[in-house]
């Protein structure tokens, strides 16, 4: 199998636009087996800081999380011999780093029931279910309103506000691209399950968008 | 027309089969249903629209870049892992 199309099996949802002259991570890998700290040196540069924000939210404090990276990257360095490329390298390193963050020390599953909680406020709907008031729809809104720089930091405070196992799920289909496939097999859990958590999550960080846009 | 509109969805129904819809794993008559849903009911539809955004908002969230130290003493950890 060819380079091209291991890429294009492994990174369905968003395709990473490298600009011309960037190395894919395909391209970085090959480099890193031969020993190449450069490669390194810039697969560090891409995936440390989303590597630790995944990390934060597998475990308890961010310590441990920036101890769950380093020692994943020890782990790619260390084992980039045995990566056979039939992942991309970012679900390869995501899984090392989810299983060591994991037994570094999960963070305690959340008990609130999940009955208790709800896509939208029900206070939004009237007897019948229906909205009360009308739905603003946000894409009339300026251009300026959904600048990207603007809500980057409002939802990645959103992010990292969610419940341990939304937060993953939504890191991993949202933030990072995986596949819906790709986010279960890392995670352990079954697809439905990760339909539950992905719909919580995103109903959660469109309620905080909406509360922002209403006190702008 | 009883039956029918037995079968309509509330829109707080709709809005929790959201994700479903987008992942594609609604049967095809809970698409249907909750397509036809949408067609008549604007706020559902807008709902729909701001969930789509706030996939595409959360999708370019950034990270901060890598310190110059931080990536340093990542350079001496390789080092020291290659040679061990």
């Amino acid at each position: 199998m060819t380079n091209v199309q291991r890429r294009r099996r492994g990174q369905q949802l968003h395709p990473p636009s490298y600009a011309p002259g960037v190395e894919t991570d395909a391209e970085l890998c090959k480099r890193l087996r031969d020993g190449d700290e450069e490669a390194f040196v810039t697969l560090v540069s891409r995936y440390h800081e989303p590597m630790t924000r995944l990390a934060r939210s597998v475990v308890a404090s961010q310590s441990v999380a920036e101890e769950a990276v380093q020692d994943t990257w020890m782990g790619v360095v260390r084992g980039i011999d045995r990566f056979e490329g039939r992942s991309s390298f970012k679900t390869w390193l995501f899984r090392i780093l989810i299983n060591r963050a994991r037994s570094a020390g999960a963070q305690e599953p959340s008990n609130a029931p999940i009955e208790a909680l709800r896509s939208v406020d029900p206070s939004r709907f009237n007897t019948r279910g229906q909205w009360a008031e009308p739905v603003v729809h946000w894409v009339e809104e300026t251009d300026d309103r959904l600048d990207a720089a603007k809500w980057s930091p409002v939802l990645s405070s959103a992010l990292a506000d969610l419940p341990a196992r939304q937060q993953q799920v939504v890191i991993l289909r949202d933030v990072e691209g995986l596949s819906s496939q790709e986010v279960c097999g890392l995670l352990g859990i079954a697809a439905g399950n990760q339909r539950i958590l992905l719909h919580r999550g995103r109903s959660r960080l469109r309620a905080v968008v909406e509360a922002k846009m209403a006190g702008d | 027309m009883l039956s029918l509109r037995r079968k309509d969805l509330a829109c707080q129904q709709a809005v929790e089969l959201v994700t479903d819809y987008l992942e594609g794993a609604l049967s095809r008559r809970d698409r249907r249903r909750f397509e036809a849903h949408l067609q008549d009911c604007p706020n559902c539809s807008a709902y729909l629209e701001q969930i789509r955004l706030t996939i595409r908002m959360t999708g370019s969230v950034d990270t901060e870049d890598l310190s110059e130290e931080a990536i340093a003493d990542l350079k001496d950890l390789y080092r020291r892992w290659r040679s061990e």
